[in-house]
């Protein structure tokens, strides 16, 4: 029951409420708990109510540690 | 592109298993705390990969699996009264009552709303000022701020006809009191990603502290979870007992403060009944004074019962980590995904339900 999904902030409209697309399909959802949250931004979604920004970047990223493995490997590029 | 998806888990999943497997030189038994970390552990087999020794236990963490029935008794009773509509999550509809169900209720004609967002129960309250709304609101830290945001809505809105039945519980209240019966063995806790974007990481704290146990707040996906699992076996190798973070990509060390602000506006901590744990000191929310106009306990008269679980239902040691769900006598025959007996088998991310859809191979 607390999975979050994660979406991409289309619009804002009044009264700290956002468009939201989730992979194509969109939703209205509060920016009350993370009013810092702008147009273009990530965020974790739970419940109707944007719950944490998310970094874009971070997606590409592979985590340090796994990147430690395949660099022992060899298998990095 | 999805912030959330992993790259590479193909080539990345066996290496962090042969990692595993290296450290796993003596047997951990690892608790999963969230509902949605054991159906995503079920889903992806990792149960069946990892090497004998470490084994993982499914812990407390459904917030629809631990309301006892006498709460659900009470939401049912207000849904019969006249002008009453009302409104709550889809994952409660199934739960049994001590007679009846929310989705029963509804077959026989009451006003049951299944709404996705806590707000969508003051839009109900706004369009139907001649009825009485209230939401049962159930859920975790992770569902506590929006619930608090929705109550706040309401009375900046004036809406008047508006209540809330709180049924909100807090995890951490709740580890401490597993840990304290002393009746479960743990060596670590793979802990919830979602309620630790709200809550962060201190509030975890006294696990390694008092209880000298590791934890890691860990992610959905399957390479989340084998990370998070080789993290805890990496702090025992390395002789560490910390609370790390795995899922640093969305959880904040300090959680989301502005979400636990709101939280600590509208409710404060209660004692509250969990099933299988009994009563935990201050693991609810109640509404504080300033909201207590939208209690419906207080609005409306709801006496709380206890209720016996029903005979043979093993819900409240499944809960509690201590029987895995096949060894429940009615697991599969008098008690399936289809038919329920107990509130682990309705809810899809009840223990019961996973081991049932999951369930071969994934013994482990
Ligand atoms: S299998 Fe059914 S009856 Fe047995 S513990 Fe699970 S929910 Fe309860």
């Amino acid at each position: 029951m607390c999975l979050g999904i994660p979406g991409q902030i289309v619009s804002i409209t009044e009264n700290q409420l956002a468009v939201v697309d989730f992979n194509g399909v969109r939703r209205e959802v509060s920016l009350m708990l993370c009013p810092e949250l702008a147009v273009g931004d990530y965020c974790l979604v739970h419940v109707g109510f944007a719950m944490q920004r998310l970094e874009p970047e971070e997606a590409q990223e592979t985590m340090e540690l796994l990147d430690e493995f395949l660099e022992a490997s060899g298998e990095s590029s | 592109m999805n912030p959330h998806n992993r790259p590479d888990e193909g080539r990345l999943a066996p290496r962090l298993i042969e990692e595993i497997t290296r450290l796993a030189d003596s047997p951990m038994r690892l608790m999963e705390v969230c509902g949605t970390h054991t159906v995503a552990i079920f889903r992806s087999g990792i149960r069946s990969m990892l090497p004998p020794g470490v084994e993982l236990i499914s812990g407390p963490g459904c917030p629809v699996c631990v309301t006892p029935a006498g709460e659900i008794d009470r939401a049912i009773a207000l849904s019969r009264r006249e002008d009453m509509i009302l409104a709550t999550f889809g994952d409660l509809m199934r739960v049994p009552g001590s007679s009846s169900s929310l989705q029963e209720e509804r077959a026989q004609g009451r006003a049951v709303r299944v709404i996705l967002s806590p707000l969508d129960a003051v839009k109900i309250a706004e369009e139907h000022p001649d009825k009485t709304v209230c939401f049962f609101g159930v859920g975790f830290e992770t569902t506590s701020p929006a619930i608090a945001a929705a109550v706040m809505e309401a009375q900046r809105k004036g809406c008047n006809n508006f209540y809330l039945l709180s049924s909100q519980r807090l995890i951490p209240p709740a580890m401490r009191a597993l840990l304290s019966a002393g009746k479960v063995n743990i060596d670590g806790f793979i802990l919830p990603g979602h309620v630790s974007v709200v809550i962060g990481k201190a509030p975890y704290c006294f696990l390694a502290e008092e209880f000298s146990l590791p934890g890691v707040i860990t992610g959905f996906e399957p390479l989340d979870i084998l990370e998070g699992i080789y993290l805890l076996l990496r702090q025992r190798k390395e002789g560490r007992t910390e609370i790390e973070i795995q899922y640093s990509r969305v959880v904040q060390k300090e959680g989301n403060p502005r979400a636990r602000g709101i939280m600590g506006e509208v409710f404060a901590p209660v004692d509250a009944r969990w099933r299988g744990l009994g009563t935990i000191p201050a693991s609810g929310l109640a509404l504080r004074d300033g909201f207590s106009q939208m209690d419906a306990t207080q609005a409306f008269d709801l006496p709380l019962q206890d209720i016996a679980e029903t005979p043979g239902c093993l819900c409240g040691e499944v809960l509690q980590g201590l029987v895995r769900p096949p060894e429940c006598s009615l697991f599969g025959t008098r008690c399936t995904p289809e038919d329920p007996v107990g509130p682990c088998m309705v809810s899809t991310e009840g223990s019961c339900a996973a081991y049932y859809k999951y369930g071969r191979g994934n013994e482990g």
